[in-house]
């Protein structure tokens, strides 16, 4: 008599790695494994999710979970996040200006003219969802033309490098309040644990590696009517933001590299104001890594109902910071949802202990009454 | 991003516990003071591992900061050495803990790490248990809200999970919680001694060895400090009571296996339909059959 079949782990573990590589490569002789050149690239939105829930900006690492893990945000994002834990802390990035951004996107739902322009810029929001049978068999020739044709006829110069923010225009002109001072330390929620009640700016950069899904789930339940945010897009903006950095030696702020991003600012009506005050609008802001408009959506609408959770109380699950907070985060969900499947044959053995007994006593009780 | 861009080979090179140092040194401060408010929930920045949460991940990152050269490390699950979960994180500490010795024999280990069991051998005081966590924190079974159970736990106010045993009482005649029996440490904080059944909790009380409990994704940290009082919560008139192994004849249930009549059984049902119990500590059990296997050779000179 051996033991139960779980026990004997070892080789089962081995086994089932194996079945995972072979399906991995079940395409046989055919197949062509992936490069991570294509998939950071033609899967450019699945790769923004990645690096973006990931909480790490390295596209290339990002293509290889998704390749490695088979196609599993939450498990990508997840291979992610643990190898950002290798990783010491080396320092805090100085705040970055979105003004800076070399834009390939940015519209506004507010105002039919904004300084610059709407640029509707690459969207799937107007293409019309049919199928695209062209797609199914794409010759490599007529692939590699399509992107040489597209800039065939723009002039290089024909686009401004930046543009300015629509916010801006709403402060100059009262209605918005004055950005908060940002010369507040942010909190690292990478390095500090959260304790209840958090900073805006802890909130914000949970939500920013949240779960695309979980944050959008979230923020409808405030859009459908648990709450009353009722947002307009004052500007969503996707594009590529110079990050600068302080020289190690010089200390003086340089241009190390650029993420591409998404940032978007939603407002909502006006507070009740304290009266000492002139009532004006209220701001939610969401931004995240790679090219995921959903994502920084749902998080401005969260944002702004959990700013009005914090200072009302909050009276609906989408305003209350430890609610969301808590639980947006997909490596944390998805590992716990999945933890399910390990053995719990104690616990369960508790549970048959404490059911028969109480069974016992019940049925005792029966007895008594005849 | 450059097209021509190519990943550095040791891109994924490792340290010593996978961990950067400043994330265990952190884990190793909060472990400090864990110890000096014994029960209280100390909250830490906890680092993704490259293994689900929910799978160890809290208890992994206390074995991963403590685990040095000269240490012997034992991993269990549901008290087994080759559950699949112990296997796989042993061969985690392995493969990032070079020079790190591991073993199966509670005896040997100065380090052990578990899911849902205290050994069944009494600990000494040279030896360290790590508890895995899926729950720190006993009164969510009451309280949903993580800023109002710190204040309970400050004020040291459990009279709703007092209630919530007195209901038990009246419903069912019994109390009703099976395992992560809330537990009282050191007269003040109440914590949850992680699933291990009720069998377990009396090994907590003036246990020789440092208990800790770490909660990869709930963030945090708490410790049973050596020789320190754990009471179950109960009542004057009510006792705590760990779960029962008598038969149908009232004798104790013995392991098939070794024929221990004093540890916690896991109960089976064989292909032929005969129900079956057999030690859940396989090392206790191993053991057992060891010393069977010696004295009948003994009483055969």
């Amino acid at each position: 008599m051996g033991y139960v079949a779980i026990k004997g782990g070892g080789v089962a573990i081995k086994g089932s790695l194996e079945a995972l590589e072979t399906l991995r490569a079940a395409e046989g002789e055919q197949g062509v494994p992936l490069s991570l050149s294509a998939i950071e690239n033609q899967l450019r939105l699945l790769t923004s999710r990645i690096v973006s829930e990931g909480g790490l900006y390295h596209p290339r690492l990002a293509a290889l979970a998704i390749k490695q893990m088979q196609g599993d945000t939450l498990e990508a994002a997840f291979a992610l996040r643990a190898y950002r834990s290798t990783k010491p802390r080396l320092m805090s990035t100085p705040v970055q200006e979105t003004r800076r951004m070399r834009v390939i996107r940015r519209i506004s739902s507010a105002f039919k003219d904004i300084p610059g322009g709407q640029m509707l810029g690459p969207t799937y929001d107007y293409a019309l969802r049919l199928m695209r049978i062209d797609l199914a068999d794409e010759s490599p020739e007529v692939f590699r033309e399509i992107a040489a044709k597209f800039m065939a006829d723009t002039p290089g110069d024909a686009l401004p490098e930046t543009y300015p923010k629509v916010v801006e225009a709403l402060r100059k002109d009262g209605l918005l309040p004055e950005a908060p001072a940002h010369d507040i330390e942010p909190f690292d929620i990478t390095r500090e644990p959260l304790i209840f009640p958090i900073p805006r700016s802890a909130v914000l950069s949970s939500m920013a590696r949240a779960e695309t899904g979980s944050l959008l789930a979230l923020a409808y339940s405030n859009m459908r009517g648990y709450g009353d945010i009722h947002p307009t897009i004052a500007e969503l903006r996707v594009g590529y933001l110079p990050v600068y950095l302080p020289h190690p030696v010089t200390g003086e702020e340089i241009e190390a590299g650029e993420v591409l991003i998404t940032e978007c600012e939603v407002v909502a009506m006006y507070e009740n104001s304290d009266n000492k005050s002139k009532p004006v609008f209220t701001l939610g802001y969401g931004a995240c890594f790679g090219h995921n408009e959903t994502k920084a959506i749902s998080m401005a609408v969260l944002d702004r109902a959990l700013q009005k959770g914090m200072k009302e109380g909050p009276t609906n699950p989408s305003e209350d910071p430890e609610f969301v907070v808590l639980h947006v985060d997909g490596v944390d969900s998805m590992g716990f949802a999945n933890h399910y499947k390990m053995p719990h044959y104690v616990t369960f053995q508790s549970d048959m202990d404490r059911l028969r007994t109480t069974q016992a006593k019940a049925e005792q009780k029966r007895g008594n009454k005849k | 991003m450059n097209p021509y861009y190519e990943l550095p080979q040791d891109e994924a090179g490792y340290s010593f516990g996978f961990l950067d140092e400043y994330a265990k040194r952190e884990v190793r401060r909060n472990i400090l003071k864990a110890i000096c408010i014994p029960g209280y929930q100390t909250p830490y920045a906890s680092r993704e591992m490259p293994m689900g949460r929910g799978f160890g991940t809290g208890g992994l990152q206390l074995t991963l900061s403590l685990v040095g050269w000269g240490d012997t490390l034992k991993v269990i699950d549901q008290g087994a050495d080759d559950s699949v979960n112990a296997v796989n994180l042993r061969h985690f500490i392995e493969l990032t803990c070079p020079g790190v010795d591991t073993t199966e024999q509670t005896r040997e280990a100065t380090l052990i790490q578990s899911r849902h069991r205290i050994p069944e051998r009494q600990l000494t005081n040279a030896q360290v248990l790590v508890l895995q966590v899926p729950y720190p924190d006993p009164l969510v079974v009451v309280e949903p809200s993580e800023a109002r159970r710190k204040i309970m736990h400050g004020e040291g106010d459990y009279s709703r999970l007092l209630t919530k045993l007195y209901e038990d009482i009246v419903r069912f005649d019994e109390i009703t919680i099976s395992h992560r029996y809330p537990t009282r440490i050191n007269g003040h904080y109440v914590l949850d001694p992680s699933p291990i059944p009720r069998f377990d909790i009396p090994k907590l009380n003036q246990s020789p060895a440092l208990i800790l409990f770490g909660a990869g994704r709930e963030k945090k940290i708490y410790a049973v400090p050596p020789y320190t009082n754990a009471e179950p919560l109960a009542f004057d008139d009510i006792a705590f009571r760990t779960e029962d192994f008598t038969d149908e004849q009232g004798r104790r249930r013995s392991c098939h296996r070794c024929g221990a009549t004093d540890s916690f059984l896991d109960e089976f049902t064989r292909d032929d339909g005969v129900r079956i119990y057999q030690c859940s500590d396989s090392d206790y059990c191993n053991q057992g059959i060891v010393a069977h296997i010696l004295s009948a050779g003994e009483a055969a000179l």
